[in-house]
């Protein structure tokens, strides 16, 4: 048989796989078997996940590496029920193709709130996750990569274990189930040896029978601190980053666009630019230009030389103009009022004590990942080869195809390491911009490199937003709280970048990390509001909860110092009979860092929670004077991942969360003027370094039975945690971030 | 302008202007990737490399003023030869994305060849510059504290 019709066959095996899997297919869209995606030059794909071949077993990971350690953990997964060494396998991120959907991202569009599901995997498998393969969304966010892959990476590797078994079984006479497999080999009663390598291509003509997936208890891989697939490679300097690419007579290229955003270029000089030693191309784009040259330095340089006069840019003008519209947005119609318990205007209007309001905001934030965006591309008139740390490789695929002018199918897309993603490389642009360069100079590989200021300049912001809080206390409890956000619409800016459409009705991204906390107060009610404004803003590690989280757990914990309470005794109060594994985290993390809910003179304590992407993160932050400079100290994190795979990699997860939360809500502050990015690099965009970076310790729970997201979860509660214990600290309340603004910081 | 430059012992002959930073000669010219580009202005650290056993910020120095041999993280030590310090940040899992370790290890190295027995606050002070997004700071730490054990051990 030929290794397309082998591959044929390999393609119904998997919807079988699939479907044991309970990714349920009901309707005729999603009921269409999955392609594999995969042609081995050499070797034999069992399935989407696995390739084996003379070298050895290589898994294929379609998720973003991006610094959250999926490779290794979803490896894992497949490596646990397939018995091969974990030391001996190889991790790719394979190609872009539909049979990677990302079905766990799909419920972020569903307005319900997660602690309150039964079981959080039937979201995952249910109608919602169907449509993430109708979208084609292979896509790295939202901290569901675990969640998808939980059933589906395990399944994938039983099912490829027991067609090995069965090509073993065939060859020697024996029933399958007088067979073990250990280590990358079948092991016969006789104790016979024969290595998956020598029983890859007859085991690829065999059906795959339904697995049984094994039981935790016999786990010998999950649930351990593995070491990294990725990490020998990145202390070696080996690890390649899409910048990092080199091809034969591949050129360097910078650009340089209109950071009036929005506007175009009214004239273009390039003679500086093209005058340049090493200079071979001045391209010009929609909104800038593109130079080609001998050098990324040389590129760099000739960009910045070339007289450019820029067209203004289509958005209001500056920081208080967009604030404007972000606060008039209150005074629109109601996009969605995803909470409404009790009556919460007649609570307030009933209160019997003062009404306590508040006003929150929040500035737009950078993503400002290590490495700058970039990509490195080869035309070769009839195809596109395209090397792009991406989170999303058919939007990216396609993109790059519309800019080069070809059809998705001849395009192939190499997804390198990410040099950190955070969200920004779910954008497509710089994908595109590379495809558009590399059509220029067809037949030469071109690496399309942004500055750091191109790159701090042309972001897909976390938006600004407001709050407007009301509430009321009375013997000891919260009465009422009634929350009001006002905001850009990421989801709505998102979808229709990339599917071409607005989803209407309620936008549950925007008030997630507001509606969806499990509390309990009698009279809840949570509103959001959205703002008109095309100034390109993104998913932002935690999205909508990076401000949502400050808002609530800021204003739960003005609401238990107006009740005379402490305010992480009055939290556990409301939470405790509303999700008691939420009210575990608040406990442990209490004992953890020993709160008494007194601290001396020059020291100051704060709590926050947060529960989301299926985690709820109870937080402490301590912080003390220096001189009049305050040192945020020690953290302590307590998570209830419910499954941890890999304790490493999550307490990794949850010091980075919360790390990034701090970094934004001690510095973090994108402005404008004229339209254009203030901010132009580290030096006005600063980020937490070591010696500001607290002593951290993490304690991870498993009260439940399906693995939780980690790459966001201990983001939200990190702004909250540290603005509680500086009213701890110093008895002002800072209802406004960056905290650089107010204080200053040792 | 011909320059003779030695890098991880290797002498190499360029015909390169005297201005040009050293980080894209190394990344650009000679193939070495392992130093990263992360801002261009001296301020994060990432395109760390040693030149006369120096740490220097290799994207701020100009050719023309590399006055000695110089090291990058391919030449620290590689697959089956690991310095100390890799082998620490191993044993700590101490990367995330890996885009600013090189950087953060050849800052690192440097600190260990100075002060083999640095405290927190020594270690802190010698790495603020280099910045790491993902916050990987505290397994850093830990990794260097080790590693400084190790080798005044060895």
């Amino acid at each position: 048989m030929s290794r397309w019709g082998r591959i044929t066959r390999r393609t119904l095996v998997l919807g079988s796989v699939a479907v044991a899997g309970g990714v349920a297919f009901g309707i005729w869209q999603t009921r269409r078997p999955v392609e594999n995606p995969l042609v081995p030059e050499q070797g034999v794909t069992l399935n989407p996940y696995v390739i084996i071949d003379r070298q050895g077993t290589t898994i294929i990971v379609p998720r973003a590496e991006m610094g959250q350690g999926v490779h290794t953990t979803l490896a894992a997964l497949v490596a646990e029920e397939l018995d091969i060494a974990f030391d001996s396998i190889r991790v790719i991120h394979g190609p872009a193709a539909d049979a990677y959907y990302n079905a766990a991202l799909l419920r972020a569009g569903v307005p319900f709130a997660e602690y309150a599901q039964s079981g959080w995997q039937q979201t995952v498998s249910g109608a919602v996750g169907r449509a993430g393969r109708v979208l084609a969304l292979q896509i790295t966010a939202g901290s569901t990569s675990v969640i998808d892959a939980y059933e589906r990476m395990r399944l994938a590797g039983a099912g490829a274990r027991e067609t090995l078994k069965m090509a073993a079984a065939d060859r020697l006479g024996v029933p399958r189930a007088a067979l073990e497999t250990e280590d990358g080999a079948v092991i016969a009663p006789d104790g016979t040896r024969l290595s998956y390598r020598e029983l890859a291509q007859e085991a690829a003509d065999f059906p795959v029978p339904e697995p049984n997936l094994r039981d935790p208890s016999e786990w010998r891989y999950l649930g351990r601190s593995l070491p990294r697939t990725d990490m020998r490679d990145k202390v070696t300097g080996a690890a390649v980053f899409a910048c990092d690419v080199r091809l034969p007579g591949m050129r360097f290229a910078a650009v340089r666009r209109n950071p009036h955003l929005g506007g175009g270029m009214h004239s273009l000089d390039a003679a500086p630019a093209e005058e340049m030693p090493g200079v071979e191309r001045v391209i010009e784009l929609e909104d800038g230009i593109a130079v080609v040259a001998d050098t990324t330095w040389t590129a760099m340089r000739a960009a910045g030389a070339a007289r450019i006069a820029w067209g203004p840019s289509s958005h209001p003008p500056d920081t208080a103009a967009l604030f404007d519209v972000i606060e008039e947005a209150f005074d629109t119609p109601y996009n969605a009022r995803l909470r409404d318990d009790g009556d919460a205007p007649a609570a307030l209007a009933a209160a019997e004590g003062p009404v306590i309001e508040a006003e929150y905001q929040v500035p737009f934030l950078a993503h400002a990942t290590m490495e700058p965006m970039n990509a490195t591309a080869h035309h070769t008139g009839d195809a596109l080869e395209i090397w792009t740390g991406n989170q999303a490789p058919i939007l990216h695929r396609d993109a790059a195809a519309a800019a080069a002018g070809l059809d998705a199918d001849a395009v192939t897309i190499h997804t390198t390491f990410m040099g950190g993603g955070f969200g920004r490389r779910i954008e497509t642009d710089f994908t595109a911009i590379a495809a558009q360069v590399a059509r220029a100079v067809e037949g030469t590989p071109v690496q399309v490199a942004w500055s750091r200021e191109e790159d701090m300049r042309h972001g897909y912001f976390r938006p600004g937003a407001r709050a407007r809080m009301r509430g009321a206390v009375a013997q000891g409890r919260a009465q009422v709280l009634e929350a009001q956000v006002a905001a850009p619409s990421v989801t709505r800016q998102a979808g229709q970048r990339f599917l071409g459409l607005s989803a209407p009705g309620p936008d549950r991204g925007h008030l997630e990390g507001l509606f969806d906390q499990p509390y309990a107060i009698a009279n809840y009610a949570v509103t959001g509001f959205l703002a008109e404004l095309a100034l390109p803003v993104g998913f932002w590690r935690s999205v909508g909860a990076s401000f949502n989280g400050f808002f609530h757990e800021s204003f739960i914990d003005e609401l238990a110092h107006a009740a005379g309470r402490d305010p992480l005794a009055f939290r556990l109060d409301h939470i405790r009979d509303e999700h008691a594994a939420s009210a575990r985290t608040l406990e442990v993390v209490r004992d953890m860092a020993g709160w008494t809910g007194q601290t001396p003179e020059g020291m100051g304590r704060g709590v926050a929670f947060s529960f989301g992407f299926g985690t709820p993160v109870a937080e402490i932050v301590e912080v003390g004077l220096e001189g009049d400079a305050v040192r945020i100290r020690n953290a302590w994190i307590a998570c209830d991942v419910g499954r941890a795979l890999d304790p490493g990699i999550i307490r990794a997860q949850m010091e980075s969360g919360l790390i990034f939360g701090l970094s934004a809500a001690v510095h973090g502050e994108i402005t404008f003027a004229e339209g254009a990015v203030k901010q132009r690099n580290f030096t006005d965009y600063e980020i937490l370094r070591m010696s500001r970076t607290p002593r951290i310790e993490v304690e991870i729970l498993e009260q439940r039975a399906h693995p939780g997201g980690v790459g966001e979860a201990a983001t939200p509660a990190a702004a909250p945690a540290l603005v509680n214990a500086l009213f701890d600290l110093t008895g002002e309340r800072y209802r406004t971030l960056p905290l650089s603004r107010h204080l200053r910081f040792a | 302008m011909p320059f003779r430059l030695t890098v991880n012992g290797t002498t190499e002959e360029l015909d390169l202007p005297a201005e040009i930073p050293l980080l894209w000669v190394l990344r650009d010219v000679l193939g070495l990737t392992g130093a990263k580009y992360g801002c261009g202005i001296a301020a994060c650290g990432s395109c760390t490399v040693h030149v006369n056993g120096r740490a220097v910020r290799a994207c701020g120095m100009p050719l023309g003023e590399v006055d000695g041999p110089v090291t990058t993280i391919e030449g620290l030590g590689g697959p089956g030869r690991l310095a100390p310090l890799q082998e620490a940040w191993i044993a700590h899992q101490a990367a995330q994305c890996g885009y600013c370790q090189p950087g953060q290890i050849m800052q690192a190295a440097a600190l260990l060849a100075d002060n083999p027995d640095p405290s927190d606050a020594d270690i802190d002070a010698a790495m603020d510059g280099v910045l790491c997004r993902c916050g990987a700071y505290s397994r850093i730490r830990a990794a260097i504290r080790d590693a400084a054990g190790a080798m005044r051990g060895g």
